[in-house]
Formats: C-alpha cells, sequence, structure tokens
C-alpha cells in the first residue's frame, strides 16, 4: 500500500515536470508560429543559429544556477565573477597577444574557480546565507574588476584576432559558444542524474537533514555546488568578453537575475529539491527566443523588459497552479 | 546550514552582561573606530556642519531600510523596491509634466509605490509556494519595464523651484530629508518594538505555522508590510526625484542590493525572527558616512565597494565563529 502512493506520487510528480515542460514548449511553438507570420526572417538558418548562439552563454550559467538552487540557494555574485574572469583572461591576452586562446580559457575558469570557492567556502563553512554571502563577494568582486582594469575598457583593438575568434569560428561545423554549451550540458545531464554526487545535490537540496542523517557531507555538496557555479561563470566571461570584443568593469551587471529568471521559468523550485537539465534548456532558450523575436516583429526596445517580466511572472504562476491541481487530484485519488 | 530553531523567542530581561553583548554595540565599534580614523586622516571630516549635510547624501534609500527589516524579519524579502522608486518617480514626472498640479502629482507617487508595495504582497501571499525573491525578482522586471514604457530613454523634470527644498532644504542648520528620516524612523521603531502588530512580525518570522494556529492573521500582516515597503519606496522616490532635479527610467538602480546590505549589516537575519531595527538604522548612518569619510580622501568608489562587501562578510561571520564567552545578542 504504502508503495503504491510513493509510486503514484513519483508518478504525479513526474507529470507535473513533463506537463511544464510541454506547456512551455508549446508556448516557444506559439511564439515561433506568430514571429514567423509578423516576419518570416525569424526561422532562417542564420537567426536560429544567431538566437541559440546568444543563448549559449546564458545556458551554461543556468546549469551551475540550478545546482545552486537546488540546493535551496542562490548565487548573486556571478554577474561580477563573469566580470572578473573575463577582465583578468582579457588583460592577460592584450599583453600577451600570441597566447593561445585555450590558456585564455583556462585563466577564465581559473580565476571563476577561486571566486566560486570562495563563496562556496563562506556558505558552507562560515555558516552565511546564500544571499548574503553571495551578495557581500558580489561587490568585493565588482570593485576588483574596476581595480584589475584601473577602471578601464578592454577594447577590441587590444584583443588579439584569435581571442575573438574564439565567439565566431566553428568546432565540426558548429559555433564554438553552441558546441561548449552542448558540451556542459551532456557533462552535467550525465552529472546530474547519474553520478552519486549528482543525485547527493538533490538530497541536499530536498531535505538537509535527512541528507546529513544518511551520510552524505552537506558541506562539501554545498563547496562543490559553488565551485562549480564560479567555474562555469569564469568560463562564461572569457565567451562573453570573447563574443562582445570588448571587457569593461560593468560587464554583465545585473546578468545574474536572467540568470535566475531563466532557471525559474525552466521549473527550478527555488525552495530546493527540484529542477531538470531539460526545464532549464527551455527556460533559457525561451529567454533566447523573446530577446531575439521581440526586436524582429518591431516591438519598441522600451516594452521588452515588461513583456519579459509579465511573462516570467505569468508562467511561474501558471506553473503554481497547475502543480496546486494535480497535487489536489493525486490526494483525491489516494485510498486512505 | 544550521537546523532553524521552531521558537518564538520571549523578550529577553536585559541584564547589564547581556546589554553589553549585543550586536549593535559592535556596530558602534566599527563606527566610533571609522570616525576616529577618518577624523585623524582628514581634518575636514570631524566637522559638524558637514557630517550632518552629508547625511543627505545617502538618507533617500535609508527609508526603504525601515520596512525592508520588517520584510527580512518576516524571513521575505524584496527586491523589487528600486523599480517601484523609478516606476513612482517617472509616474510622477510624467503627470507633472502634463499638467497635474505638483502636489498631487507627488500624491500620485506614493500612491503608485503603495499599489507597487500592495501587489507584491497580495502575490506572495496568494502563492506561498514560491519564494518571494523569485516573485518580486519578476515584479523588479515589470515595474523598471512600465517605466521605460512611459518615458523611454528620455529623461523628465523641470519641476517646480519649491519641490527642491526636499531634497537639498534645511530646516535651521538641520537638513530636512534628516527630520523626516528621524520621524519615520521613530514611527517604525514604535511598531516594531511596542506593539502587537510588531511583536506578530517576530512570531511569522520565526514560525510562519505556529503563528497562524495562534490566530495571528499572517497573510494581512504580510500584505501590510510589503505594502508599507511600497510606500516608503515612494517617498524615496520624492527626495530621490527632488536631489536629481529629473528622473530617468533607470534612476536607483541597485539601490535594492544597497538596503538589504544596511538591514543585514543591522544584524537582521534573513532567516527570519531575529533582530532588531536599532542596529539598521546604525548601518544606515556607518555604511553612509563610511562612504563620505572615503570619498574625502578620494578613495575609488571601487575599493569602497570592496570595503563594504567584506564588512557586510564579516560582520556576518563574527556571530558564527562560536566564541564561548562572547555571543552577541542578535
Amino acid at each position: 500500500m504504502a508503495e503504491k502512493v510513493v509510486l503514484k506520487k513519483t508518478f504525479g510528480k513526474m507529470n507535473v515536470g513533463k506537463l511544464r515542460e510541454l506547456g512551455m514548449i508549446g508556448f516557444i511553438i506559439i511564439i515561433a508560429i506568430f514571429v514567423q507570420m509578423r516576419n518570416p526572417r525569424f526561422l532562417t538558418l542564420e537567426n536560429i543559429n544567431d538566437l541559440i548562439k546568444n543563448a549559449a552563454i546564458l545556458s551554461i550559467l543556468a546549469v551551475g544556477m540550478m545546482m545552486v538552487m537546488i540546493t535551496r540557494g542562490i548565487d548573486l555574485s556571478i554577474g561580477a565573477t563573469l566580470a572578473l574572469s573575463g577582465m583578468i583572461a582579457s588583460l592577460t591576452v592584450s599583453v600577451n597577444p600570441n597566447m593561445s586562446p585555450i590558456i585564455a580559457i583556462g585563466i577564465g575558469i581559473g580565476v571563476g574557480t577561486l571566486c566560486g570557492a570562495v563563496v562556496g567556502g563562506l556558505v558552507s563553512k562560515g555558516g552565511i546565507y546564500p544571499i548574503i554571502a553571495t551578495l557581500g563577494m558580489m561587490s568585493v568582486y565588482r570593485g576588483l574588476t574596476f581595480l584589475a582594469s584601473k577602471g578601464k575598457w578592454i577594447s577590441a583593438q587590444q584583443m588579439p584576432v584569435s581571442f575573438k575568434a574564439i565567439a565566431t569560428s566553428p568546432i565540426f561545423g558548429i559555433n564554438t559558444l553552441i558546441f561548449i554549451a552542448i558540451i556542459i550540458y551532456i557533462i552535467s545531464y550525465y552529472f546530474i542524474n547519474h553520478t552519486r554526487t549528482g543525485r547527493k545535490i538533490y538530497a541536499v537540496g530536498s531535505n538537509p537533514e535527512s541528507a546529513r542523517v544518511s551520510g552524505i557531507n552537506n558541506n562539501r555538496i554545498l563547496f562543490m555546488v559553488y565551485t562549480i557555479m564560479g567555474a562555469l561563470s569564469g568560463l562564461a566571461g572569457v565567451l562573453w568578453v570573447s563574443k562582445f570584443a570588448s571587457a569593461q568593469g560593468d560587464t554583465a551587471s545585473g546578468y545574474e537575475l536572467t540568470v535566475i529568471a531563466a532557471c525559474v521559468l525552466g521549473g527550478v523550485n527555488s525552495a530546493g529539491g527540484s529542477g531538470t537539465i531539460s526545464g532549464i534548456l527551455i527556460g533559457s532558450l525561451l529567454i533566447g527566443i523573446l530577446n531575439n523575436a521581440l526586436p524582429l516583429i518591431n516591438v519598441s526596445p522600451f516594452w521588452q523588459q515588461a513583456i519579459q517580466g509579465g511573462i516570467i511572472l505569468t508562467a511561474v504562476i501558471v506553473n503554481t497552479i497547475v502543480k496546486r491541481r494535480v497535487d489536489k487530484n493525486n490526494l483525491s485519488r489516494r485510498q486512505i | 546550514m544550521s537546523m532553524k530553531q521552531r521558537i518564538i523567542i520571549d523578550k529577553r530581561q536585559t541584564t547589564l552582561k547581556s546589554f553589553f553583548f549585543q550586536w549593535e554595540w559592535l556596530l558602534i565599534l566599527i563606527f566610533i573606530i571609522m570616525t576616529l580614523v577618518n577624523g585623524a586622516l582628514t581634518p575636514f571630516y570631524l566637522n559638524a556642519n558637514n557630517l550632518i549635510g552629508a547625511t543627505m547624501t545617502f538618507l533617500d534609500k535609508a527609508f526603504i531600510v525601515l520596512p525592508m527589516a520588517f520584510v527580512i524579519i518576516l524571513a521575505d524579502i524584496d527586491i523589487s523596491v528600486a523599480s517601484t522608486v523609478a516606476l513612482s518617480s517617472v509616474i510622477m514626472a510624467v503627470l507633472y509634466n502634463s499638467g497635474m498640479p505638483m502636489g498631487l502629482a507627488m500624491i500620485v507617487c506614493l500612491l503608485v509605490g503603495t499599489l507597487c508595495g500592495f501587489i507584491n504582497g497580495i502575490l506572495v501571499v496568494k502563492f506561498k509556494e514560491l519564494s518571494s525573491i523569485i516573485i518580486t525578482l519578476a515584479t523588479m522586471i515589470i515595474f523598471r519595464g512600465i517605466a521605460y514604457i512611459i518615458l523611454k530613454d528620455q529623461a523628465s523634470g523641470k519641476f517646480p523651484e519649491w519641490f527642491n527644498f526636499l531634497g537639498w532644504g534645511y530646516v535651521g542648520v538641520v537638513p530636512l530629508i534628516l527630520i523626516v528620516f528621524i520621524i519615520c524612523a521613530v514611527i517604525f521603531t514604535f511598531i516594531l518594538t511596542k506593539t502587537a502588530f510588531g511583536r506578530r512580525v517576530y512570531a511569522i518570522g520565526s514560525n510562519p505555522v505556529a503563528s497562524r494556529f495562534t490566530g495571528i492573521k499572517v497573510d494581512k500582516i504580510k500584505v501590510i508590510v510589503f505594502t508599507l515597503t511600497g510606500l516608503m519606496a515612494g517617498i524615496t522616490a520624492l527626495f530621490l526625484t527632488s536631489r536629481m532635479g529629473s528622473t530617468r527610467p533607470n534612476i536607483a538602480t541597485g539601490y535594492e542590493l544597497d538596503i538589504i546590505t544596511m538591514v543585514v549589516l543591522g544584524g537582521i537575519s534573513t532567516a527570519g525572527g531575529k533582530g532588531r531595527i536599532y542596529g539598521a538604522i546604525i548601518a544606515v548612518f556607518l555604511i553612509g558616512f563610511l562612504k563620505y569619510g572615503l570619498g574625502l580622501f578620494n578613495v575609488p568608489a571601487q575599493v569602497l565597494l570592496i570595503i563594504i562587501g567584506l564588512l557586510l562578510i564579516i560582520a556576518v561571520m563574527i556571530p558564527n565563529l562560536k566564541l564561548k564567552k562572547i555571543k552577541l545578542r542578535r
């Protein structure tokens, strides 16, 4: 009997997850059809390539943010980490123009990992609430970015061609940004769903107490999650700087909120314990599509922010209402 | 993350020892050290007129710190406040410039802020599954978005002469904004410490479920607190717009983080139910004078960012260090 209930419950939960993902895909298709009718340039290979290229950095960051949010945390420092690692990578490159871009990416990831590890240490060892720790470190990293550059920009002329080529060159016929994003999604899908450490992230998020009782070192998982987030922000920093061909002190300022929005759209619950790779992929694509499609159908740029916010709020609320309905049905169907 | 204690803390007896081992003394100590260092380094710092005048530069956002303390004690958070400031300021400016009398436009500004806060409150209460950070993140984007729709990339200003008095005016030797802030601070401190409403806010923050079973109208109190936050954002909009002389849709960007920093530095825990409003008020002046003092000897704003970030983290870390004898009351 008990097993049956559990089975039904998990089935119900799966249903909600699948349902909302199907709903989101349906929504994306509706937007696509609507935009295509207004502007036939939308569904061309070139535009789609452009769209995915723009969503790539967002989706890379969403992977890390999802892991953080599964553990009931939040990371507000990623915009600053991104800026700092992008700035240090591009400073290094501007001094040594002959350096291989792969080393530049390595530097970015290194700086990002360090930043993430500091945040992770504060959250796990220091016992500071994630929102406060990341809020504080956000100011620190942002300040360090300005100090590192002495308030100047690194402009396109100061960057060697090989560095700027990171974002424009293809690997196996696919743009590097998209290629990296795909690799990260494959690795993290395997990591989150099929490794023991990956499953522990969910365990810590859904119930920290029982995770501890069952022998999981919660602090180690928390540390790891924030470090991964930092590493991904570092990578994203190099890609960002290479894509826009300029590194500034206020690069990606406020971008952390867009990333959180992508995760929330993708069904990641900020109360912890739930979130899927397919969900955040859809979430980031939806934001990417909105960014790409609204200008194409001549929506005034000043309307775009409000429309995005409206869609995020609607999606989140509809999701909650649907989930309530399903839970209620499951409850009434349960035999006592 | 330690297990959250499910108790509603009684008002504790103040003994001499517990009186001195309070969070606020640490803040005051930092404040005194800062004053001495600043005073030693520049002769211009310790000048009563300058110091009082300097409050004008940082008090605009302090109005939101007061209700934000309530919100955080409720174990919620509101990150839409800066957007609320922008929206109410923009609507006020546009209404005035399309012929509405300034006094009426100012009232509309307060109403818009209140409405924004009310919307947040209703959403937070109706959709309890969603944390308030997600809801206010969405409304933050929407409010700012509406401000952009209204004013596009324009600025709007040309306010009447007397409106400047709000942000720049003095009553005797004291800036008007300081007087208004003190009045607001007294009112909010009174509500939180002396009224049943205030005790209920603490109760809800410590344990919302138990509070509901005790007969506290949790939803009503949450809506009231979020609405108050909106109203105070409207007041901030008045003073900020007056100081700037004109408004743009991107006004007050990043204020929400400054405000949350001040509240948390003031010893109010984001876990809810703990902390006192005095701390937040001291933190307002601490950060404000720190910025002013370091600005006097040309410390770049970026270094200031680092200092404030580190100060926040160190301040929050200290109680976690579990020193045996020194346990600060929060």
